[in-house]
């Protein structure tokens, strides 16, 4: 067991999860820092969630191996569950329980000394001292969060595993949500968060973008635009539409995405791309303007995710 | 115009062939559906027999002679006594009808032969064991004419004359433990097992596949809670409920039936928290095996079935037939009854029960490393 002097939370290497014989969690490496707010991110079925029930001994892996808060995840994994908090994707706790018998019972089940005053605490920072006795079941899906929320950080982690902990919740939730995951992470508690809003991945301090079970594209959001490669053109103006018919397909243009009353065109060669815009905006005879524009993460996450379909065909079809 | 309408058959069809496809992926439902019926009708077509025959019969003889044996001959030809050669004492008879193991004793008394002999219609006396009534019912009514046509044989001269007509002996009998043959009496006892059986098996069946189910289980096992500690966090609250149902159909027996409480209220407790033990454990593992709520329901009844045909509830232990009355020696519920039955109506002592303490002790001891051994840590 190695003694983290060094700030490693999670350092895994190789972990690979099948179920019936497919692949599902391929050769996944994963380091986190402590303090750090890590975006897990990644198309449905990627491998989040069961990457996430590896990390805290939910899932026992087919091959691979690390730590987890310096503690072995093959072998250690009880002690592990003391010290990580992990809220499930699905709101987990009893809905048939009230929010006060929720607590009570994360308190019990975490063996929480002074648990009333505990209790007493979490529901006042969640300002729910009024309905504490209503049943979890009956709070809204924002609401439902926050209380998973507050139940996984009672026993004070010092690890936080979210697994897309704002889906179907909205804006404002979301933003008080996460400006309560960036008060705990400046607290000290280190944060791994799967999510697949974009706007979500810029909140992180890093990001690992998942899919097919293989880890892509891994840094800050700058650093997986700019190893992307990818340029973007933004045309403008009343006949946009046209511009969209004539652009696809052509060399140099990958993706072609209306914003609102713009077109955004990527591709991966800036010169090919911009001769391919100018040729369909000569095409329609003017009435349109095209600037080079910012690559959005969108933008990359398609780009990585269709590259990583085609590879995962190819070795799918290697190996059946 | 027919998107708005009520009835739309497309929309029946679509459900009738998600059912479908949903049963054909659910083996577990789908063996249920085949294997009740099955069940059912093997074990009302066979196992269920209300004349139960061979029934355990001891003698005690204060005389001997041609008579004694013609009417010992009889007893054993006649299919419903399976009378165990030689003779006993009455004290050993007699604990043998609390213990279970014999359901009839017959005494035959001093001079029985001279008597006999002179047309004096000397006493037979039987002792049954009527806490089932309906057990000795058949064997009691065809008992004079069997008596009858065995001692014709033996008896010569005027007395062969009187046989013919009226019994040559005066036949007494005795029933045990419940004189009056109230069915109330044999049926409160096993009522309370299986009512026991039912709700107890079934609670727990439910409680992990509900967390299974509603996604709470991936939380619970996220805690650094123990499969021991959930297992016995989850059993205890139902061997409370279960407790609280024996007292409400004990005061029940007692206030509407007057069913007497002969032996120790102690040793009823004592050997009901093992019994309740014993279901809630099953049904805990019951919980570990099935998948959904619907399968842990199912494999309750698949239990639950069983366990009413086949443990001396519903019919005579002894009228069924030996592979019955083997699988019916594994359940619970048939040692619980009679052991309930012991203890209410015949007054038995811990010593006449142990040989129905063990098998239900063993039975939770083998359950619960079951569920033990089933429950996982992890998901997968
Ligand atoms: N217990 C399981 N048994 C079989 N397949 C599973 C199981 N859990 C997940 N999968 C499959 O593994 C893949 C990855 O799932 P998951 O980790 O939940 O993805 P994500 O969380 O990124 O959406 C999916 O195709 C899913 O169907
Ligand atoms: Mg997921």
């Amino acid at each position: 067991m190695k003694e983290p002097g060094d700030d490693t939370v999670i350092s895994i290497v190789g972990l690979t999860k099948r179920f019936n014989g497919r692949t599902v969690v391929d050769d996944v490496a994963l380091d986190v820092r402590r303090g750090e707010i890590v975006g897990f991110l990644g198309p449905n079925g990627s491998g989040k969630t069961t990457t996430i029930r590896m990390i805290c001994g939910l899932l026992k892996p087919d091959a691979g191996s690390g730590t987890c808060l310096g503690l072995d995840i093959l072998t250690q994994s009880t002690r592990i569950k003391r010290e990580v908090g992990y809220m499930t994707q699905r709101f987990s706790f009893y809905e048939d329980l009230t929010i006060r018998e929720n607590l009570d019972f994360v308190a019990r089940v975490y063996d929480l000394d002074d648990r009333p005053r505990r209790v007493a605490e979490t529901i006042a920072r969640l300002g729910l001292e009024r309905r504490r006795d209503q049943l979890a079941g009956s709070l809204s899906g924002g609401w439902k969060q926050r209380l998973a929320l507050a139940a996984s950080v009672m026993h004070q982690p010092k690890l936080l595993l979210l697994d897309e902990p704002t889906a179907g919740v909205d804006p404002q939730a979301r933003r008080e949500f996460w400006d309560e995951i960036h008060r705990l992470a400046a607290e000290g508690l280190t944060v791994l968060v799967s999510t697949h809003y974009m706007d979500e991945a810029e909140r992180c301090h890093r990001i690992v973008y998942i899919a097919y079970g293989r880890i892509v594209a891994r840094g800050t959001v700058a650093e997986v635009i700019a190893r992307s490669g990818l340029s973007t053109i933004i045309v403008s103006g009343a006949n946009v539409n046209k511009i969209a018919a004539l652009v696809q397909g052509r060399d140099g243009v990958e993706q072609v995405a209306p914003f609102g009353n713009d077109l955004h065109v990527v591709g991966p060669d800036a010169a090919l791309l911009k001769q391919a815009v100018d040729a369909a905006v000569a095409e329609v005879g003017g009435g349109v303007t095209a600037a080079p524009g910012a690559t959005g993460l969108e933008d990359v996450f398609i780009r990585l995710m269709q590259q990583a379909s085609v590879a995962d065909r190819t070795s799918n079809g290697g190996k059946a | 115009m027919s998107a708005s309408s009520a009835f739309s058959l497309s929309r029946v069809l679509a459900m009738m062939i998600k059912e479908f496809i949903q049963l054909k992926r659910d083996r577990m439902t789908f063996a249920m559906i085949l294997a009740i019926p099955i069940m059912q009708l093997v074990l009302f077509g066979y196992a269920i027999n209300t004349d139960p025959k061979e029934l355990p019969t001891l003698v005690t003889s204060a005389d001997n002679g041609p008579g004694v044996r013609a009417v010992m001959t009889a007893l054993a030809t006649s299919r419903y006594f399976a009378l165990r050669p030689g003779f006993v004492s009455e004290e050993q008879a007699s604990r043998a009808l609390v213990d279970g193991s014999a359901a009839y004793v017959i005494s035959i008394p001093p001079d029985f032969e001279r008597d006999l002999a002179r047309g004096l219609r000397p006493q037979l006396l039987i002792e049954a064991d009527a806490t089932d009534p309906s057990a000795s019912a058949n064997a009691l009514a065809g008992l004079p004419e069997i008596l009858a046509s065995a001692l014709s044989t033996v008896l010569t001269g005027p007395l062969a004359a009187e046989a013919a007509g009226a019994s040559p002996v005066d036949i007494v009998v005795h029933r045990r433990f419940n004189p009056e043959g109230i069915t109330a009496y044999n049926i409160v006892p096993g009522l309370l097992g299986t009512i026991l059986t039912m709700t107890t098996i079934l609670m727990t069946a439910l409680a992990l596949t509900r967390e299974r189910e509603r996604g709470t289980l991936e939380n619970l096992m996220a805690t650094p809670a123990t499969p021991f500690e959930i297992m016995i966090g989850k059993i205890v609250p139902y061997i409370g409920i279960g407790t609280l149902q024996v007292a409400i159909i004990i005061v029940c027996a007692r206030v509407l039936f007057a069913v007497p409480m002969q032996g120790s209220l102690a040793l009823l407790i004592g050997i009901t928290f093992l019994f309740i033990a014993a279901n809630v454990t099953l049904g805990y593992t019951f919980s570990t095996i099935a998948k959904t709520q619907m399968q842990a329901m199912q494999m309750t009844f698949f239990w639950f079935l069983p366990s009413i045909l086949l443990s001396g509830f519903m019919f005579p232990f002894r009228g069924m037939p030996d592979w019955a009355q083997v699988i019916g020696a594994v359940l619970p519920l048939t040692h619980y009854i009679r052991s309930v039955r012991g203890i209410m109506l015949k007054g038995a002592g811990p010593a006449d029960l142990v040989g129905e303490i063990w098998p239900l002790a063993a039975f939770w001891l083998a359950v619960g490393a079951i569920a033990l051994l089933r429950y996982r840590r992890t998901l997968d």
